[in-house]
């Protein structure tokens, strides 16, 4: 336990309150005033107002695509229902650069849309709305869809028994027990879309801009750390207050519920109204995440003979120090050691907190290893660069400062994925083997660790894909010759020309493949009762 | 002794699960915790294993107190209520892993593993996967894997519980023939009277944390301890009664009871078999109100035509009145017990 808080104290308090301290201290007295001048100011009143209304209209059109998803997933048996079930997760692992980027194929300038009916999105705020339906489809799908497929069909029975039709049934029964999971969804993708950066950075253009983007902006643009310190505050309100309304509803959604093998829930489809529902879900899955990633494979092929993917291979463009594709590698180690540093923080953290007598300290720990999925990644980044620049911790130079920011990013990952299945093995195995005569050490090893190991290589998953997509944090601290794959992506795109345009397309693909290679390796290791993601 | 608890007390946020308990177990024996579901047998095998720190009191193993000893150092056996197999290992896996964390070498496992499968019935079940096992299957393994690393004390928690009638009764004949072939001193927990009777030496029966009586099965079925004692064991016809010499006042009526027994205002059983039934015009006048058939015999269930508590009483199934019939009731006083 001692070595995960210290991790979290030195390498994300640490550094938040550092640049917050940065901001809001002039001559060592601090300006609260500040505070109060910076969220009157109109324009940052503007970024406030359209983060929280973008947020709510984002999670608002997610339900309306996905709830109808969760339901096909979950009750209907149709041939290729796994594979499309991977299919659904892929943008989830996705890095925001790169959806960002699929969308701007799409619907921006030159975009598919474009070239055949003349039509632009990227400039009205629709392309962002679709890129958060396109990036949180899937936290719909499998926090809903997963509760929805284990709840016993027979409640819904015995409530027809009694009397109820078919619809009544499902509102009395079925719908009061998924109303936490919805809940629990809804709050996970308004916190997504609220801190959205990589997205709106790109999609966003001039006009649009989220609290996190003005964050990066005020820091690295216009260099007004105080104005950024009170953004990242209020941010850091915002967000505890969603994870708080979270922690929650999954704490109402773990009591009094009887599972059943989600198995034996799934059937054939049956009358037009399931086939018509069915059919809207395939097609909706087909345009709004198919599409995207199609036409991004498509315009990365634009030139002859591989052209953007062999000029991804020069030095000469002027953008980097180095070929782009270098930064695959680079990315690539870098993903590595996060994730081994995320496994090993995130583990001990579950080990921790799934231990029976944790008491409420250790609960109140559970949900602060969420904040650093919701408080400002940029924040973190820069304050890594400010905090960590002196002895004893001196990292500036140092290449792990990259993979420590994105272990902070991959953990509660780990921590969500490990610790319901740590919770659910039974205690008295342990205590069988001990009878036995084995140790405690010895205990863990030939119990726990067996019946983890699946959910320990899926929360190593997530957590390289989650490091290897890591845009907000890195964009700040990877050094100009050893960018990772989305800041290149993004550096590639701020810079004009059809090649560099190409050249970003071809990047973003080979980010996906590597993303969507991990998850598929993942989803034939998957157990039902894997965490929420 | 092998076992002794003095004074042993568990408490569950102020409520004593476990209360004051003193038992003794010597080697060799078969000892049968007898119970409700809540009478806090299950703390008690879970006191002993070291599962389960006591609040108060001591376990003593051979004599030595277990105080602070951990449960793998304890040397004793305990097969769950249901089985807690470990799920990824086959039968063979599951046998052999208190052999090797006991240090066994591979080959002396393996040898030890067949024979123990073939002592439990399940020759050469060694690969089988656990998720593919019967009940009665995976009880037979969870027994070898608990005598395996050859425990001096093995428990049992309700190591029938789970199975079907036919299974369970050719089991319980089948355990006892194992324990005293292997010596085995065994504590095992049930809330079964069948089964505790066929398989122990000796039943202690608990009630809400405490020890109600103790004693052979002889013991117990002829002479309950008290009323508690009596209902939990499946008697019925027990009645307030005010005992004088060798008769006893009941609202059933005068009733005779034994010599020497216990004098004064105590509750007074009467085991069905010593409810006679006979003519309508002698004895107690009672309506039969159902009869359920017991297999060897027939319980006849009465009302007593002027008031008081109904009876129960066993008969041949050709003797038995149908419901309605008018019948009298004469008492036996050989079945008749003054419960203290």
């Amino acid at each position: 336990m001692a070595l995960p808080v210290a991790f979290f104290a030195v390498f994300f308090a640490w550094p938040v309150a550092a640049i917050v301290a940065r901001g809001l201290k002039v001559d060592g007295v601090w300006q609260f005033g500040r505070m109060a001048d910076v969220v009157t100011q109109p324009d940052i009143r503007h970024v406030l107002w359209f983060t929280t209304w973008q947020a709510l209209a984002s999670t608002a059109l997610t339900l309306l695509l996905a709830l109808p998803a969760a339901y096909v997933f979950a009750r209907l048996d149709f041939p290729g229902r796994q594979l499309l079930r991977a299919v659904v997760t892929v943008p989830f692992v996705l890095p925001t650069v790169v959806v960002g980027t699929a969308f701007l194929a799409l619907v921006g300038r030159g975009g598919l849309l474009d070239d055949l009916w003349g039509v632009r999105l990227d400039t009205t705020v629709w392309a962002i709305l679709l890129a958060h339906v396109f990036f949180n489809y899937a936290v719909v799908v499998r926090t809903v869809g997963g509760l929805w497929a284990q709840l016993d069909p027979r409640q819904e029975q015995a409530a027809r028994m009694l009397g109820a039709s078919a619809l009544r049934a499902w509102r009395k029964v079925t719908l009061p027990a998924l109303a936490p999971a919805v809940a629990a969804a809804a709050l996970m993708v308004f916190l997504f879309t609220f801190t959205s950066f990589g997205v709106v950075q790109i999609l966003g253009g001039p006009t649009f801009s989220t609290l996190e983007v003005e964050i990066y902006r005020q820091t690295s643009e216009v260099f007004d750390l105080s104005t950024a310190a009170v953004l990242t505050l209020v941010q850091f309100v915002a967000v505890g207050a969603i994870l708080a309304v979270h922690a929650w509803t999954v704490r109402r959604r773990e009591t009094a519920l009887r599972l059943v093998d989600p198995k034996v829930t799934a059937r054939r489809p049956r009358g037009a109204g399931q086939w018509a529902l069915l059919a809207g879900v395939l097609v909706t899955i087909a345009l709004l995440l198919v599409l995207p990633l199609a036409v991004l494979v498509q315009r990365s092929l634009d030139a002859p003979g591989f052209g953007y993917y062999r000029a991804l291979t020069d030095a000469d463009g002027g953008t980097f120090l180095v070929a782009p594709l270098h930064a695959v590698w680079t990315s690539l180690e870098y993903a590595v050691a996060a994730t081994a540093v995320a496994v090993l923080i995130g583990g001990l953290a579950a080990a921790a907190l799934a231990r029976r007598d944790a008491g409420r300290l250790m609960r109140g720990f559970d949900a602060l290893l969420m904040l650093p999925l919701g408080v400002s990644a940029v924040t973190v980044g820069f304050g890594f660069l400010i905090s960590l620049d002196k002895p004893p911790l001196d990292l500036r130079q140092s290449w792990i400062l990259v993979p420590l920011a994105q272990a902070l990013v991959g953990a509660p990952f780990v921590v969500r994925t490990m610790l319901p299945v740590l919770r659910a093995v039974d205690g008295r195995l342990r205590e069988a083997a001990a009878v036995l005569g084995a140790s405690p050490w010895r205990v863990w090893r030939e119990v726990d660790l067996p019946l983890v190991r699946r959910a320990l290589l899926i929360a190593a998953g997530f957590a390289f894909a989650v490091s290897l997509g890591e845009f907000g944090a890195t964009v700040f601290i990877a050094r100009p010759d050893n960018p990772t794959l989305p800041v290149a992506v993004a550096r590639l795109l701020s810079r004009p020309g059809d090649l560099n345009y190409g050249q970003a397309m071809a990047l973003s693909t080979i980010l996906m493949v590597v993303c969507a290679a991990a998850l598929l390796v993942l989803e034939r290791l998957r157990t039902d009762r894997t965490g929420e993601f | 002794m092998l076992l002794s608890l003095a004074a042993a007390t568990v408490r569950f946020g102020g409520r004593p699960v476990l209360d004051t308990v003193d038992l003794d177990v010597a080697e060799h024996e078969v000892v049968c915790v007898l119970g409700p579901s809540g009478s806090g047998k299950s703390t008690l095998l879970r006191a002993v294993a070291g599962l389960q720190p006591l609040d108060s009191g001591r376990v003593l193993l051979d004599g030595r107190d277990q105080a602070g000893v951990p449960a793998h150092r304890r040397g004793v056996g305990l097969m769950f209520q249901d089985h807690q197999l470990f799920p990824q290992r086959d039968v063979g896996g599951n046998v052999a892993f208190g052999l090797r964390m006991h240090g066994v070498p591979k080959g002396g496992r393996d040898a030890e593993v067949g024979q123990l499968l073939e002592l439990v019935g399940l020759p050469g079940a060694a690969g089988r996967a656990v998720a593919g096992l019967s009940g009665g299957e995976q009880q037979r393994v969870a027994l070898a894997r608990a005598l395996a690393p050859r425990p001096r004390l093995l428990m049992l928690d309700e190591p029938l519980g789970q199975l079907d009638r036919s299974l369970r009764e050719r089991l319980v004949v089948e355990l006892r023939e194992l324990f005293g072939r292997l010596g085995t001193t065994v504590l095992a927990v049930t809330h079964d009277q069948g089964e505790a009777f066929a398989l122990a030496d000796r039943v202690v029966v608990m009630r809400d944390g405490r020890i109600a009586q103790s004693g052979t099965p002889l013991e117990v079925w002829q002479r309950p301890a008290d009323e508690f004692v009596a209902r939990f064991l499946g008697f019925d016809n027990v009645v307030p009664a005010t005992v004088a010499d060798t008769a006893a006042d009941t609202p059933w009526g005068k009733l005779p009871v034994p010599d020497g027994s216990p004098q004064g205002g105590r509750p007074l059983l009467v085991r069905p078999a010593g409810v006679r039934l006979v003519a309508s015009d002698e004895g107690l006048p009672c309506t039969v109100t159902a009869r359920t058939f017991k297999g060897t015999h027939v319980t006849v269930h009465l009302r007593p035509r002027d008031g008081g508590p109904r009876l129960e009483a066993a008969c041949a199934l050709r003797d038995a009145p149908e419901a309605g019939a008018e019948v009298g009731v004469e008492f036996d006083v050989a079945e008749i017990v003054v419960l203290g």
